[in-house]
């Protein structure tokens, strides 16, 4: 009983890691660009599938143990700095104008697009790569073996990306003028802010995260087709209950969230997917607008 | 229906019966087809308040494993599918309680997530759903009568026809009515509608549980034709179908998701057998040209056609 509760809760900690990765990329990035991107959720499978190849190419290499990390950021790098401005300058530039409906249809469609780009890539056989995992190696916690790669890396990343990115945003000039934007995009422009140059520098970012989020969960799993969905509405569980836009609050709702669901795992294995939505609804009746957030003024 | 509709509508159903009397496999078709073309149906009332449901293949879901679960005891077709509306519109106004607070992301994402949470649970409990497998469902009899196969099928056109344009002039009133006025007030400026004294949630309410009837209507109609269930009926790829139907058939008309529909399918016929793995791809650019470029849909261009017509001397 207390095995399987500490096993629950360190699978919760590494998961809860991985859905913050890609939760903290979609509130940024609708913070900041109005936009609820449901790509991103392919975003973060493709990181995933490109890490896999990078790996098993790496690892044919002869410095295969000492690749197996790097090739996890660089797969990350290389999807959000490839996708994220193409996207970002042929099809989100032309629609910020346009209502939400249209919004959401827009990246509905990207998504829609990317999933079969997906499966042209890589087809539908599951995939597995865990170099990684296998490079870092075991550890004991009490009487159980678990993975050092999920019990320190993963929840460590997250954590760097927490405080790096809260430092980043209040410290730095650029994090500043992002932050400008997102609370008054016109008085912003007007203080000379290139508020494009703003939109496509998050949009980057957080398809970089999303991937990144991919990339790390590559390791643990299998990967198939429709990772990407349970991923997108998953993380914007995580997102809504914090709050749209809530940075810390995701890594909190994060946390909450993948807590629920690997005790349902080991507990209530058929509810598992439904935990976290149970969790979102309970929050949502209370408080509306998130744990976070906080009620938009109504236009009259 | 006033004239402008009733032609178009005339010359649909006399095409739709005269191509499947050519080619029979067109019935099979055609019956899916117009099934959906009930739940796009749904769709756009959503659309007419500016909101949109990724979720909507959960009520197709709700009202096809209805069906199949009642068959075993049920026998008569005239019974599943006013049982599988039931169920559906009960589903429906539960989650609507709820989604009806939401408005345009919150909306689309929470009902994209019941629809996963219960498609995810049709899977899993495999004891009442048989997973993946899905459910048989035997042919059931029409009005008393066991019909043969060929008859059967020309029985459910017939029927879905006859749903469709009933349907279609019901929806046509209920738009016109004060209730279906509110709609667009909810896109435009839902504060103002309040301050008139209409609850916005109540009329996006009735809104949602009538669409949510309406595919529950088309998920009975498609157990009862396809004869077999699976849980991929409330797979987000089937809500995002209904989706792109209603933006390719365009939201201007009643007859918009009917077309859509029937387009669509035709098409699919081929394509996703050339294709099947960019099946989604073609769907997800073909849905990004419309939103881009010609936002008014197949129903759009048709209207064009027609007043460029009108207008010459």
């Amino acid at each position: 009983m207390t095995l399987l509760l500490l096993l629950a809760i360190l699978d919760g900690l590494a998961y809860a890691a991985l859905v913050f990765m890609v939760a903290v990329g979609l509130t940024l990035v609708f913070g900041v660009l109005r936009v609820l991107n449901i790509a991103h959720g392919s975003f973060f499978a493709i990181g995933a599938y490109v890490a896999a190849t990078l790996g098993t190419a790496a690892a044919a290499t002869a410095a295969a143990p000492a690749l197996a990390l790097p090739v996890l950021l660089l797969a990350a790098v290389l999807v959000g700095g490839a996708l994220g401005p193409v996207v970002e300058k042929l099809l989100l530039s032309r629609i910020y104008v346009k209502d939400h409906v249209l919004q959401l249809l827009v990246t509905f469609a990207l998504f829609m697009v990317l999933e079969d780009v997906q499966k042209l890539i890589w087809g539908v056989q599951p995939i597995f790569q865990d170099a990684a995992v296998k490079a870092l190696g075991p550890v004991e916690v009490g009487d159980i073996v678990y993975t050092r790669y999920q019990l320190f890396l993963l929840p460590g990343v997250a954590a760097v990306t927490l405080i790096g990115l809260m430092w980043f945003l209040r410290r730095t000039l650029t994090g500043r003028v992002i932050v400008a934007v997102t609370h008054d995009r016109e008085a912003a422009t007007a203080m000379g802010i290139d508020a494009q140059r703003v939109y496509l520098l998050t949009f980057t970012f957080g398809t970089m995260l999303a991937a990144l989020g991919g990339a790390l969960a590559s390791p643990t799993t299998s990967l198939v087709p429709g990772i990407g969905v349970n991923m997108i509405v998953l993380s914007f569980a995580v997102v809504a209950t914090a709050g749209l836009g809530q940075i810390e609050g995701a890594a909190l709702t994060a946390l909450l969230i993948g807590l629920g669901r690997s005790v349902a795992v080991y507990f209530a294995p058929e509810f598992e997917v439904v935990i976290p939505y149970i969790i979102m609804v309970v929050v949502l009746l209370v408080r509306p607008y998130g744990i976070f957030g906080s009620p938009e003024l109504r236009r009259v | 229906m006033e004239p402008r509709l009733a032609l178009p509508a005339a010359a649909g159903v006399a095409l739709v019966v005269g191509l499947a009397a050519a080619a029979p496999w067109l019935k099979f078709v055609f019956t899916i087809a117009l099934a959906k073309g009930l739940a796009v149906l749904g769709i756009l009332l959503l659309l007419r308040a500016g909101q949109v449901s990724f979720g909507h293949a959960l009520y197709v879901a709700v009202g096809a494993y209805t069906v199949a679960f009642a068959r075993p005891g049920i026998g008569e077709l005239l019974v599943l599918l006013p049982l599988a509306v039931a169920s559906a519109t009960a589903v429906g106004f539960l989650v609507g309680l709820f989604v009806a607070r939401y408005r345009d992301i919150f909306f689309g994402m929470l009902n994209l997530a019941f629809s996963m949470v219960f498609y995810s649970l049709l899977e899993k409990l495999y004891t009442y759903t048989h997973g993946t497998d899905g459910i048989r469902v035997d042919r059931p009899s029409f009005a008393g009568i066991l019909l043969d196969r060929v008859p059967y099928e020309w029985v459910m056109l017939a029927l879905v026809l006859a749903l469709s344009l009933g349907l279609g002039a019901l929806a046509r009133v209920f738009l016109a009515s004060p209730l279906g006025q509110a709609l667009p007030a909810i896109k435009t400026r839902e504060t103002r509608l309040e301050f008139a004294g209409i609850s916005a949630r109540r009329v996006l309410l009735v809104a949602y549980v009538a669409s949510a009837a309406l595919a529950g209507l088309a998920g009975g109609i498609i157990a009862v034709t396809t004869l077999h269930v699976t849980p991929l009926l409330a797979y987000w790829t089937h809500s995002g179908e209904l989706v792109f139907i209603a933006i390719l058939g365009g939201g201007g008309s009643v007859l918009g998701p009917f077309l859509g529909a029937i387009v669509f399918e035709l098409v699919r016929v081929y394509a996703s057998a050339a294709f099947p793995d960019a099946w989604q791809m073609i769907l997800g650019a073909v849905l990004l040209g419309i939103i881009l470029f010609a936002s008014r849909g197949l129903w759009g261009l048709y209207e064009d056609l027609v007043s460029r017509r009108g207008a010459r001397p």
